[in-house]
């Protein structure tokens, strides 16, 4: 399959479309706004539905307990603020009102990741995906781009029952995800089939993964691309096989190397088929202000540093 | 359709003593447990769940029932001894408190199906976001019934209460109701000592309640602010519900020690014979 860039596009823009079109058909979905409504795409919805929108302020504890007590009453609520805020400010609250109560509210984790630039690292999500995943009762989602964010979005409003963060990014990134394509809550979707390597990838570091794949194949190195948007629940077979049919495993995330989406691929692999993995994300410290392209060339998130990173491990021989 | 509302004190009266002979047993039987804050709020559990709210037993889960949001999850015995007097469980199952595979778990938890819990709840701060988010709902619904939130007076120290505060009363939702369990005393000593909240009518009015204050531990006086809040237009209800910890108890009353403890079972038979 030849995956191409159909244009730029922010996946916040596909998580806001989500909202708006689920909105449209089911009447029970409600927005919770925490100031930066526009910021994290939910200004449509807000504009189309006025008496479903409900301003919090900056407030992020209290958003997810409102949104806690919609979702008892019969609601669907939404609510969505930058990643580091929605995730970490107000995580006793998910996890107490909203996980452990197991209600059906959608969480927006918006700007996740270095790729919001020159802001810095005190909005620069780089620990939710470690955080959300442990929590029992949560999906958590990480679509790879804007046109997977809006299919995505709107399956967890309609299918799902419990808990869900969505984490998406405020850079526009390339929309590729062919919209045919078999899309399933839990499983992973394999974008490129290879034999000698795999790149398991999510969020837009799966775009990054099939041009890295790319020029592994002018190296000779038939890799293959797997693209997880869903962390948790994960799919441990489109993991297990990767492992057992190609020996190596490379995993790419916008995030902490430690305790996010590498982790999880290697808590499957490591318990099931131990091969050999190569964690790619942030190496233990905080971003910094930058573009967002500079960042990803000095934090190794790009197709170049996966490729550099595939080698070493296809020539490593212990 | 309701239960009978009893709006007689001295048969209120009796409930209440029913309910702290309970709460005392339960405690009594699990070996751990919040004995203090329990019994000084049966007065106020017995003229919500006997006078006040609508609700219905047989129909745990009916639409337009009135929801009370227990935000100070470890006074959990007097909520399963209210509810077990009420009739949403056989009161024998109130000795199971806290016992491993138990529907009353030791903070209310909803997954484990005990009827009458709105809310899985403990962790302090959250009930009243939770209760505003329920408030806001029936509003939107043009719905008539009524959300409670029992909170405790230390827990006002939580930030997040405040989050809530300003947002109820910025929707103007005058169908919430709070109950705060003023009994001045938390894990480490006083309120006063451990970190002030008064003026604490203050705070609630300048964040846009009405406050009504009272003697938490007198039907009466409880009955009539119940009522008063029912008139609110147009903003939210606090009612400052002046208590007891261990109110019944003469040995253990208004002692801070017994915030977290729970009685021996000799100990909850002499509290039982000296009960008022």
């Amino acid at each position: 399959m030849y995956l191409e860039n159909r244009g730029n596009r922010p996946t916040k823009s596909g998580f806001g479309q989500g909202i708006l079109e689920a909105g449209k058909i089911q009447p029970e979905l409600m927005v919770l706004g925490a100031d930066i409504t526009a910021s994290v795409g939910l200004d449509s919805f807000a504009k189309e539905f006025p008496e479903r929108f409900f301003s919090l302020g900056i407030a992020e504890q209290n958003c997810a307990g409102v949104a806690a007590g919609m979702a008892l009453s019969g609601k669907i609520p939404v609510f969505s603020t930058y990643g580091v805020f929605a995730a970490l400010r107000s995580s006793d609250q998910i996890r107490v009102s909203l996980c452990y109560n197991n209600l059906h509210v959608i969480i927006g984790g918006a700007h996740a990741g270095l790729s919001v630039g020159p802001d810095g690292a005190t909005h620069q999500a780089l620990e939710d995906i470690a955080i959300m995943r442990v929590l029992p009762n949560i999906t958590l989602l990480s679509p790879c781009d804007a046109t997977q964010a809006a299919l995505l979005t709107k399956m967890a409003v309609k299918d799902l029952k419990g808990p869900v963060y969505i984490r998406f990014g405020r850079e526009a990134v390339p929309d590729f995800i062919p919209e045919n394509i078999e899309t399933t809550i839990g499983k992973g979707q394999l974008l490129k089939n290879g034999k000698d390597i795999s790149i398991i990838a999510t969020g837009h570091m799966v775009w990054e993964a099939l041009q890295a794949a790319k020029m592994l194949w002018m190296k000779g190195v038939d890799a293959r691309v797997i693209n997880i948007h869903t962390i948790k629940p994960i799919d441990k077979d489109i993991i297990l096989d990767a492992a057992r049919e190609t020996k190596k495993i490379v995993t790419v995330e916008e995030h902490q190397a430690f305790g996010g989406f590498g982790s999880a691929v290697a808590e499957v692999v490591s318990q099931h088929c131990p091969v050999k993995i190569k964690i790619i994300g942030v190496k233990d410290t905080f971003g910094e202000s930058g573009q967002p392209a500079e960042l990803m060339q000095k934090y190794g998130l790009n197709a170049g540093n996966i490729f550099n990173e595939a080698l070493l491990l296809m020539n490593d021989s212990r | 359709m309701t239960v009978k509302k009893i709006q007689d004190v001295e048969d209120l009266r009796k409930i209440s003593f029913h309910i702290r002979r309970n709460i005392l047993r339960s405690l009594a039987a699990s070996g751990s447990g919040h004995t203090g804050g329990s019994l000084g709020l049966a007065d106020v559990f017995t003229c919500l769940y006997f006078s006040v709210m609508n609700h219905n037993p047989q129909n745990p889960r009916w639409e337009d029932r009135d929801r009370l949001v227990l935000s100070i999850g470890h006074v959990a015995p007097v909520l399963y001894a209210t509810l077990a007097q009420a009739g949403y469980f056989p009161v024998e199952e109130l000795l199971t408190l806290r016992k491993l595979g138990s529907r009353l778990q030791g903070h209310p938890g909803r997954d484990h199906g005990l009827p009458g819990i709105e809310l899985s709840a403990g962790s302090l701060g959250q009930g009243l976001s939770v209760a505003t988010g329920m408030a806001l709902a029936a509003k939107y619904d043009k719905k008539n019934h009524r959300i409670y939130c029992v909170m405790g007076d230390g827990e006002l120290q939580e930030g997040s209460v405040w989050e809530a505060a300003m947002s109820a009363a910025h929707y103007r939702l005058d169908n919430l109701c709070v109950i705060v369990d003023r009994n001045k005393l938390q894990i480490d000593g006083s309120t006063s000592d451990v970190m002030e909240i008064e003026p604490l009518a203050d705070k609630w009015r300048s964040f846009g309640w009405k406050v009504i204050a009272c003697n938490g531990n007198d039907h009466k006086d409880l009955l009539s602010s119940f009522s008063e809040n029912e008139k609110s237009s147009g903003m939210p209800v606090v009612i400052i519900a002046n208590t007891l910890m261990g109110k019944g108890v003469k040995a253990i009353e208004n002692n801070y020690r017994w915030h977290g403890k729970a009685p021996t079972k000799e100990e909850a038979e002499q509290f039982i014979a000296a009960l008022e």
